[in-house]
């Protein structure tokens, strides 16, 4: 694969976000799949921070292991990055504000460039960064011509002069860096057609809005906490126009018992989240199962427990997801494997949280989203809005009496019909203690146990996609298997291994609850040995499957998490190690 | 027109003498007098004997979680702005486990009007200490009387300018009545705060005790509701004692008026299918 790496770096606080959104949009709106990740640290001022943008002319699915041009603002940026710098490949440094220490042992080309210095030539020093990406644009053979549009889209509101002072910048680095040195990685070709294709740039938190609004959730209730706060971003813009309604919670226990309240009264609602948020929604989850009312819960998953590391990546709610909250409960924990996913998996939960009256869960992580990448589109056209067994007002007229059971146990498919506040003659008490079939609190034996039954039966015939998908070989005696965000670096490996003779298959869960027995099952017949790869340092997706499906002694796992998203060379080391070992025996 | 008759349910399940009869009471007839219609209103309690009341009232009603009442009762009303939204709940569900949700409510306006029972105990539980037991309360988790503050539910309002704040007695249900009323007109977060004893449990907030010593504020024709410092004064100097409005502020504008994009038919009612055209627009937002 044609591909090149860059990534820039500096101080917290110094606008390297903005440094490198503005090169990822440009590599992208000149036709490149970009995919990106943003490395910071729960501060606003200081601190290392990075962004990391791979760009190919082909499909990228993970941020990739290698850098090619790594840009220091500081010494930092150097000693944390210089490690992923690829023999032969550039590190650039603002030498008009520090001399770098150079890493001796490696074969790499350190080269100091005055960017603050070309910045206040170009009319201001807080221009270095745009310097940085003329240089970086010099040493790739991009055009600076195709960075006008973005510049301007950035800094337009400011007036003509500040954009002309950014082009002016772009350019004093691109020159200075050709007058001294050579293009040392020629960005990888694109076919001619390629440009203005409309492909689109989207992270999996603004697809998880955008998937809200299209599954017809009007109403979010959340608490901010990172990386699930892009989410209530996204809908701040869209939602008002559609009557749509975003409350900022006062905490995560008021913001999921607003989320069941009106889904109660018939909105489509959720709560965004990550783990600490999660936790607290713990007694709630139990109600929205009890009280057969609908949730649907996005939870952007951190590096816990507690605080754990919230900038950082991790896959480490399963178990709570799977779990969590006293007393049974059904549900459905959904796992999103790509951003498109993430859009297509948030329009859905709402018609399975209204179709089966449970909660939804639907984990994604602070990797996939927020990770803005290039996909070809989304999926707009698999949307579709069911409200499940919702009563219809004529169904209801000339009813003898105004009270509604809504909890009848007999029912055969344990899903009852559900009316909603403001209907005559539906009313009933929706509640989290066990009830009887008109919604009054019970403690006799056998209401308990008919309403325990009834309960259980609505999730028995779930119907859905699969939930597993399976990439590969059919017959491969050796499987990667995983779930949610880490599909992309996945499928990558097991192409790598394929190209080095291993007959290898990738089986990757998009859901967890419902268990996907039967399509689990199929995916691993022929398998000898399946290495799971998850980023938590327990292998709850590894319990989890044996929990649900056996396959003890045929499963390794490989485990990460320090907090950076898994790289495709640990997957690979890891694979080697349990799979070369299985072709030996 | 409904009947009082429309908004009963089976009997209810506290004990004989309590005050939650009265409530529910002053609840139903404040309904009728409003010509409210049993579908168009929702009950949401919490946990304890005030959280009987979601199943006692004959509305729709959601019997949520200790503490949980706001939230749940807000949200309601935020998803279904036709709706009269009644959050019930008590001293300790409402001002113990719940009381964040409280000062949060004040804040957000929502239209709803949220009734507490206070009995100054935890009743269900068989007589624990409460967040307004009074200092020295001795109860089963205070065999040597409370030693932390009570709780002062209507100073915390008015501190809060909470757009209406008003107090009840179970022992005066005309009043109640009228109280109620005054709340579920009131356009914003209404608070009606209720001395309802508890006749097991509480052996010194009797009726005997409101009854000697409460001072009804609604006879009293020099007392303005409209000025919180006086209210707040007359609040500390009685102790709370007091029944009747207490403060309220009309001018505030609701959350629902004041939230850009809140649409004016209620969102259980909007579309929720996106056009073509809003698909086209957001996917330009991508590229």
């Amino acid at each position: 694969m044609e591909q090149i790496g860059w990534k820039v770096g500096g101080r917290q606080g110094e606008g390297i976000d903005s440094t490198g959104d503005i090169y990822a949009i440009a590599l992208h709106r000149m036709g490149y799949y970009v995919f990106t990740y943003r490395h910071f640290m729960s501060l606003i001022k200081g601190g290392h921070t990075n962004y990391k943008i791979r760009a190919s002319n082909q499909v990228v699915r993970h941020h990739g292991d290698d850098v090619h041009v790594l840009v220091a603002f500081d010494q930092a940026t150097i000693n944390h990055n210089w490690h992923e710098v690829v023999d032969g490949g550039v590190i650039i440094y603002d030498s008009a504000v520090f001399a770098a220490e150079k890493p001796t042992d490696r074969p790499v080309n350190v080269f100091g460039i005055p960017l603050t210095e070309l910045a206040k030539e170009a009319g201001n020093s807080i221009m270095k960064n745009m310097v940085a990406i003329g240089v970086s644009a010099a040493i790739t053979r991009l055009s600076l011509e195709d960075f006008l549009p973005v510049i301007e889209e950035k800094f337009g509101k400011k007036g003509q002069a500040v954009v002309e002072n950014n082009m002016t910048a772009l350019r004093l680095g691109y020159e200075y860096f050709l007058a001294r040195h050579q293009v040392f990685f020629p960005a990888p070709q694109l076919p001619p057609s390629v440009k203005g294709k409309g492909r689109l740039y989207a992270a999996g938190n603004q697809a998880v809005g955008f998937g809200a609004l299209a599954g017809g959730c009007r109403m979010v209730a959340a608490y901010p906490i990172t990386p699930a706060t892009e989410i209530l971003y996204w809908l701040f813009k869209y939602f008002p126009k559609h009557g749509g309604v975003v409350v900022q919670a006062e905490d995560e226990i008021a913001a999921v018992n607003m989320a069941i309240g009106a889904n109660f009264a018939g909105v489509r609602a959720m709560t965004s989240t990550s783990g600490p948020g999660f936790s607290l929604m713990m007694e709630a989850l139990g109600l929205s199962g009890m009280s057969e009312t609908p949730l649907v819960i996005i939870d952007v998953q951190r590096g816990g427990p507690s605080t754990g590391l919230p900038t950082k990546t991790e896959q480490s709610d399963l178990n709570e997801a799977v779990y969590g909250t006293h007393g049974d409960i059904e549900r459905i924990v959904l796992t999103p494997r790509t951003v498109e996913e993430c859009f297509l998996a948030t329009a859905d939960a709402f018609n399975l949280a209204e179709r089966y009256q449970c909660p939804v869960i639907v984990m994604s992580d602070l990797y996939m989203g927020m990770s803005s990448q290039s996909i070809d589109s989304f999926p707009t056209h698999l949307v579709q809005i069911d409200r499940g067994k919702l009563v219809l007002d004529e169904e209801l007229v000339g009813r003898a009496t105004h009270e509604y059971a809504r909890y009848e146990a007999q029912i055969e498919d344990g899903i009852s019909p559900r009316t909603l506040p403001g209907q005559k003659n539906g009313r009933h008490v929706a509640l989290g203690n066990e009830h009887n079939g008109i919604g009054l609190e019970i403690e006799d034996v056998s209401t308990r146990l008919e309403q325990v039954a009834k309960r259980k039966r609505k999730l028995a015939n779930f119907t859905h996609h699969s939930g597993v998908s399976i990439d590969g070989s059919a017959v491969a005696p050796l499987a990667l298997i995983g779930f949610g965000s880490t599909w992309g670096v996945l499928e990558e490996a097991r192409e790598r291994l394929e190209a080095e003779g291993m007959l290898v298959k990738h089986i990757h869960f998009s859901r967890v609850l419902p268990f996907p027995l039967e399509d689990f099952k199929t995916a691993m017949s022929g398998v000898d040995k399946g290495l799971v790869i998850e980023l938590n340092s327990s292998g709850q997706l590894a319990q989890l499957i044996h929990n649900f499906a056996g396959f003890h002694g045929k499963l390794a796992s490989g485990l990460k998490f320090d907090g950076d998203p898994i790289s495709l060379r640990e997957i690979l080391l890891r694979a080697q190690q349990v799979f070369r070992m299985e072709v030996r025996n | 027109m409904a009947t009082m008759q429309d908004f009963k349910t089976e009997k209810a399940t506290w004990c004989p003498g309590c005050g939650d009869f009265s409530v529910l009471n002053a609840m139903q007839k404040a309904a009728v007098n409003l010509g409210l219609e049993p579908e168009n209103i929702a009950v949401v309690s919490g946990i304890g004997c005030s959280g009987k009341m979601s199943q006692h009232f004959g509305g729709y009603g959601f019997h949520s979680l200790h503490g949980r009442s706001l939230p749940t009762a807000q949200a309601v009303k935020i998803a279904n702005r036709d709706l009269t939204v009644f959050a019930a709940g008590g001293d300790g569900d409402g001002y113990g486990i719940g009381m964040g949700h409280f000062v949060h409510a004040m804040r957000r306006n929502v239209n709803i009007t949220y009734i507490v029972m206070d009995n100054h105990i935890y009743g269900l539980t068989t007589g624990q200490a409460s967040p307004t037991s009074d200092l020295g309360s001795k109860t089963k988790t205070s065999p040597q009387g409370t030693v932390e503050q009570p709780i002062s539910p209507l100073q915390l309002a008015l501190a809060q300018n909470c757009s209406f704040i008003a107090q009840g007695f179970s022992g005066n249900v005309k009043q109640l009545i009228s109280l109620i009323e005054k709340a579920v007109r009131h356009k914003g977060f209404s608070l009606v705060n209720v001395y309802s004893p508890c006749v097991t449990f509480n052996k010194v907030n009797t009726y005997e005790f409101y009854r000697e010593g409460l001072i009804n504020l609604d006879e009293d024709d020099s007392y303005d509701v409209t000025n919180r410092f006086a209210a707040m004064q007359k609040v500390t100097e009685t102790n709370s004692l007091v029944t009747g409005l207490i403060y309220q502020d009309e001018s505030r504008a609701s959350y629902e008026d004041s939230v850009h994009g809140y649409p004016e038919i209620p969102i259980v009612k909007t579309e929720w299918h996106l056009t073509d055209t809003d698909y086209e627009e957001i996917l330009a937002s991508f590229k």
